[in-house]
């Protein structure tokens, strides 16, 4: 209110003083300025567009008036409203002779008008006849609107006058087009490349102001290629070299320090020209350290030039002396009250410490205190100098802090900036395994949901793998800690969706594993977590996937499991969901708690989500089906091209004929795995009957034809390929007419940590995996077909091991427990494979929308992992068939030699440059060192 | 080079806006909101420079300034010095100072044409063109003598 009344005051004198303003407008501010609330300001604002509006459309408005309507109307859109219906007359008002109204309408237009708005092309013309002007002010009045107005289409429009206004006699006029030819520059170097000689030129410009544009322009330049600049580096010290030994004029000094901007652009340039380059770089010592002796602490812009010059010797070639020195001076900064030197202290200490880390401990105090400061802005340069500083003694101190001040905004943009920064020093520096978890359970906490999924996904599978070491015991205990600290966490309101879902894996997965907690305890926190989120469907689906696998779990380990009425209620609403997904997990759970014990253990190991398994991703073990189906009469498959350009075929038809192919073809069939797979969908019906009987005769003509498979798992293969076909039909019925995988494809390791556990720990491998929903007689047919095989198949993982060492993922189960070869091929390969460990929840939903009974979906799992997991397999062994993945080497061999042939065109006009500019350098020496000598 | 500069008073209404780069009205309106936030909730001695890169592009900077009523306000990108700005700033004041005689909000609000007139000739499409105070005075000064003389 006080305020306002001061305002009121000065209103009334200013009006007397008057400016040329109208009473109009005088009133307009005046009432805008007396409005009590925002809605009458905007009332009043709003009635006087409608004034304007209607008064500005009147014929024959007389200038000076037009002026004022046209001043009010930037006035209106300053404040946020829109003018727009008057831009025409501001347009309009360029073409005034008058050079006030021609001014106005310029600056109006600026303001206005974007340079891709249609009204520019009205302009163009004007702005064309003005650069010819013989009125200098007049030019430079087109010249500032060139530089806000013209766009890359209309630049050839203006570019010769403004060539020609570079060598006006007026330096104001040479320097507006220095500038304007800058703008262009940035805008679309190419259209002005062929001018760099004359902005080089200018740099020897006989006034000061004119060369200072310039090295604006060169610094653009400069920072987009430095190298054809490279000569200027002697000219443009002795440029600076003259600056600092003031040999300018005193019309120059700013608070007596010689030209300062001056002297901050060179050594801006200076620092691009000299970044790695040994000989450009000995050129400036000389120079710099003049600077660094002459310079003045107690300005600003001393400080300011000070302060360049260490940036540019942190950028450049490092010479020792002068580094020390810059770290004398840095010191001096960070020990100033002054808080702008503090900040600049602290940025330039982050640009020292890259050549020198250790510069940094002589101020460990100083940059202590700037963390505690109060001031944000200096906070914040302070841990992205810790951010830079941050090695494996110092991580969780740094971390620590940056949890901190994490903890205290509340801006997503920075939480978000700060978090990733965390999770990357915490990735790469972690001291321990737990310190890990704890360190990502904060930041999920405080930054819960703007934590990319992928670093949740990351932190289950480091839970799940441990250490990657022999160590089982700490691994265990790693986990037992991990549940430990979830099971505290859960006790705080208000949890991140995505720390709730790992919460919820971890638990499930590993909640009962050391024996401390009931399968009870953990699956009432787990009903607790889906209770607690109605309306979250993820973390619902992540906990009743948990309360499965505990139950499994329970189950496996021969103890019956009893479900609290409370887990009963779960899963009853649950399966009465709208979420398709969260049904199907009900229904799952359910079917799996009628099983008997055996099989659940194999359904659900512990502890598998490491484990890959197999699968036969060409369908070999379809042929037989194929053959009796041929036999019987069916049509080959064709593939969806061939069967486009027969139009007529119906698809149960060609599907049935392309089985034919894929018979005869079988030895081939990994060159186009794809092909097959949508099609079965058509017969889809007759599979899962017939498909049981042919089954063992499938298994015994793959395993001849993929000698070096593991046998153990292409049953599971057969069993979970059978069904997914059907899925994958469905998929592709429903979704676009095409190939196209890879929306189920991340849905792999869910079943891979499944099925996989044939091949896990001893005490499980007997069992093959068989998904909960199969039905028994399904299952016992599995158990009889797969007694004759784990002979077999031991002796080929031994060999594979031997053979392909950590690379052959199959090898893992025997070589885990007879040797160390296994282990590391786990973790390497599982490694390659993790983001998905996580996945697996999220990317079951969008499957499951496809899915109406349980069969489908278990089916449906595995055929995304066949095609993700077969390749590798067929690269190792380096099978004939493998012609499709070998031709991508090829592919990438290629693409080597293709880079350099691509980037020839840009090289050459590099020499071809170089002359030009040899001979102009030539000229800028000479003519350059008199005129500065003229200067001085 | 300078993004937007930017004039404002202590409770955030906007007094001169200029943009160097094409941003929307509806974002400049966002922008200057923002930016108000972040000034108002800063201490008097802090150190006169803030992060702006949730406002108006990655490493982008406020240099501010505070003048009794009125913040001065430059948005900067990496290749600008803060302190040179912050400098300029004091150019710019200066000027406008000498041309009104004692410069305060109300010259700026009734006259932001004039005040636009000095800012050209400081900045142009976004690189400061002028750093010397006379200089600008003299420029200012023929222009506004030539339309005065019209």
């Amino acid at each position: 209110m006080e305020q306002l009344k001061t305002i009121g005051r000065e209103l009334a004198l200013s009006s007397q003083v008057g400016w040329g303003s109208s009473k109009e407008f005088l009133d307009l501010v005046k009432a805008i300025g007396e409005a009590k609330s925002k809605a009458e300001e905007e009332r009043i604002i709003i009635a006087d567009i409608e004034l304007l509006r209607k008064k500005i459309g009147e014929p024959d408005v007389p200038r000076r008036k037009m002026k004022e309507y046209i001043i009010r109307l930037v006035y209106v859109e300053m404040l946020g409203h829109d003018a727009s219906f008057g831009y025409i007359h501001a347009v309009k008002m360029t073409h005034d002779d008058s050079l006030l109204l021609k001014r106005t309408g310029y600056l109006a237009t600026t303001l206005f008008l974007n340079e891709d708005h249609s009204l520019i092309i009205l302009i163009i013309n004007t702005i064309q006849k003005d650069l010819r002007s013989d009125n200098y002010l007049v030019c430079c009045a087109a010249l500032t609107a060139v530089c806000r107005l013209i766009n890359e289409e209309t630049i050839p429009a203006v570019l010769p006058q403004i060539v020609d206004l570079l060598s006006h006699q007026k330096e104001a006029v040479r320097k507006k087009a220095v500038m304007a030819l800058d703008r262009f520059y940035q805008r679309s170097p190419s259209l002005v490349s062929h001018l760099i000689p004359e902005i080089r030129q200018k740099l020897c410009d006989r006034d000061p102001s004119v060369m200072s544009a310039a090295l604006c322009a060169l610094f653009d330049m400069i920072t987009a290629e430095s190298e054809p600049f490279k000569n200027l580096t002697g000219s443009l010290v002795s440029i600076l070299k003259q600056v600092v030994e003031h040999r300018l004029p005193k019309l120059y000094d700013y608070h007596r320090t010689p030209a300062p901007f001056i002297q901050i652009k060179l050594l801006k340039i200076l620092a691009l020209l000299g970044s790695g380059d040994k000989h450009t770089s000995e050129n400036m010592y000389n120079v710099l350290g003049q600077i660094l002796t002459k310079g003045d602490p107690s300005t600003n812009i001393g400080n300011a030039i000070l302060y360049e010059c260490v940036s540019t010797l942190s950028a450049i070639y490092p010479n020792q002396k002068l580094l020390q020195h810059a770290a004398e001076l840095t010191a001096k900064f960070l020990k100033s009250e002054n808080h702008n030197s503090k900040y600049m202290g602290i940025d330039a200490l982050g640009r020292l410490i890259k050549i020198n880390p250790e510069c940094a401990e002589d101020h460990q105090l100083a940059v202590i205190d700037c963390l505690e400061d109060p001031d944000d802005t200096l906070k914040r340069k302070t841990l992205d100098l810790l951010y830079k500083m941050t090695k494996s003694s110092n991580v969780d101190v740094i971390v620590d802090r940056m949890i901190g001040y994490m903890r205290t905004i509340s801006d997503a943009h920075y939480k978000t900036d700060i978090s990733s920064r965390i999770i990357e020093l915490a990735e790469r520096y972690a001291p321990s395994n737990h310190w890990f978890i704890q360190t990502m359970n904060q930041v999920f906490e405080f930054a819960g949901d703007l934590v990319p999924a992928k670093v949740a996904h990351d932190l289950m599978r480091l839970i799940a793998e441990g250490a990657g070491g022999e160590d089982e015991d700490a691994d265990n205990q790693l986990r037992s800690s991990a549940v430990e600290s979830y099971l505290q966490v859960l006790g705080e309101p208000k949890l991140p969706s995505v720390l709730l879902q790992v919460i919820c894996w971890v638990l499930g997965e590993y909640g009962t594993a050391d024996g401390s907690h009931s399968a009870d305890y953990i699956i009432g926190k787990l009903c607790d977590v889906a209770e607690a989120h109605p309306g979250d469907n993820t973390v619902k689906g992540y906990a009743i996937t948990a309360i499965t696998k505990i139950c499994a779990f329970e189950k496996g380990a021969g103890r019956k499991v009893g479900l609290t009425s409370e887990c009963r209620s779960l899963i009853e609403e649950l399966s009465t969901s709208h979420s398709t997904n969260l049904q199907q997990r009900a229904y799952e759970l359910q079917a799996l708690l009628g099983l008997n014990d055996e099989t659940v253990a194999t359904v659900m190991p512990m502890d598998a989500s490491c484990e890959d398994i197999e699968v036969d991703k060409s369908l070999a073990f379809l042929n037989a089906f194929v053959k009796s189906a041929l036999e019987k009469g069916a049509r080959p498959y064709l593939s969806e091209s061939e069967r486009l350009s027969i139009g007529g075929i119906t698809t149960l038809a060609s599907s049935n004929n392309q089985n034919d192919l894929s018979h005869s073809l079988r030895f081939e069939a990994y060159e186009r795995p794809q092909l097959p797979v949508p099609s079965l969908s058509s017969f889809q019906p007759t599979v899962v009957r017939e498909f049981e009987d042919q089954r063992t005769t499938n298994n015994n003509l793959r395993a001849t034809y993929a000698g070096h498979s593991t046998s153990m798992t292409d049953t599971q293969l057969v069993n979970t390929e059978a069904a997914s076909l059907r899925l994958d039909g469905i998929q592709k019925k429903w979704g676009r007419p095409t190939y196209n995988n890879t929306p189920a494809s991340s849905t792999s390791s869910a079943d891979r940590g499944r099925s996989a556990a044939g091949n896990s720990p001893a005490e499980f491998s007997k069992d093959e995996p068989v998904e909960s929903s199969l039905k028994s007689a399904v299952e016992s047919r599995y158990v009889t077909s797969r007694k004759q095989r784990p002979e077999i198949s031991e002796e080929k993982q031994k060999l594979a091991a031997s053979l392909f060492g950590g690379t052959f993922p199959k090898s893992q189960s025997s070589s885990r427990s007879s040797g160390s070869t296994g282990k590391v091929s786990k973790s390497s390969h599982s490694r390659s494979q993790a983001p998905h460990i996580g996945a697996n929840e999220q990317s079951a939903q969008m499957r499951s929308a496809n899915s109406s009974t349980s069969i489908d979906k278990g089916h449906e799992k595995s055929l995304p992992v066949s095609q993700n997991l077969a390749t590798p397999d067929l690269l190792d062994l380096g099978d004939g068939d493998s012609a499709g993945p070998s031709s991508d080497p090829f592919k990438q061999l290629e693409g080597l030699l293709e880079v350099p042939s691509t980037a020839m065109p840009s090289k050459p006009v590099i020499p071809q440059q170089v002359p030009d500019l040899l001979s102009l350098y030539e000229s800028t020496p000479s003519s350059g060192s008199p005129s500065i000598n003229l200067i001085g | 080079m300078i993004n937007a500069v930017l004039v404002m008073n202590t409770q955030g209404k906007p007094r001169l806006t200029k943009f160097y780069k094409q941003v929307p009205v509806e974002k400049q309106q966002e922008i200057i909101r923002a930016i108000y936030a972040v000034l108002s909730s800063r201490g008097e001695n802090y150190c006169n420079f803030a992060d702006a890169s949730n406002i108006s592009g990655s490493d982008n900077k406020l240099v501010y300034k505070h003048f009794a009523t009125l913040y001065f306000i430059f948005v900067v990108d990496g290749a600008e010095s803060e302190l040179a700005i912050l400098d300029l700033i004091q150019v710019f004041v200066e000027t406008l100072d000498r041309i009104f005689k004692n410069v305060c909000e109300l010259d700026i609000v009734y006259n932001f044409n004039k005040v636009h007139t000095v800012l050209d000739e400081i900045v142009m499409g976004g690189q400061v063109v002028e750093t010397n105070s006379a200089d600008v005075m003299k420029a200012v000064q023929d222009i506004f003598k030539l339309e005065r003389a019209v």
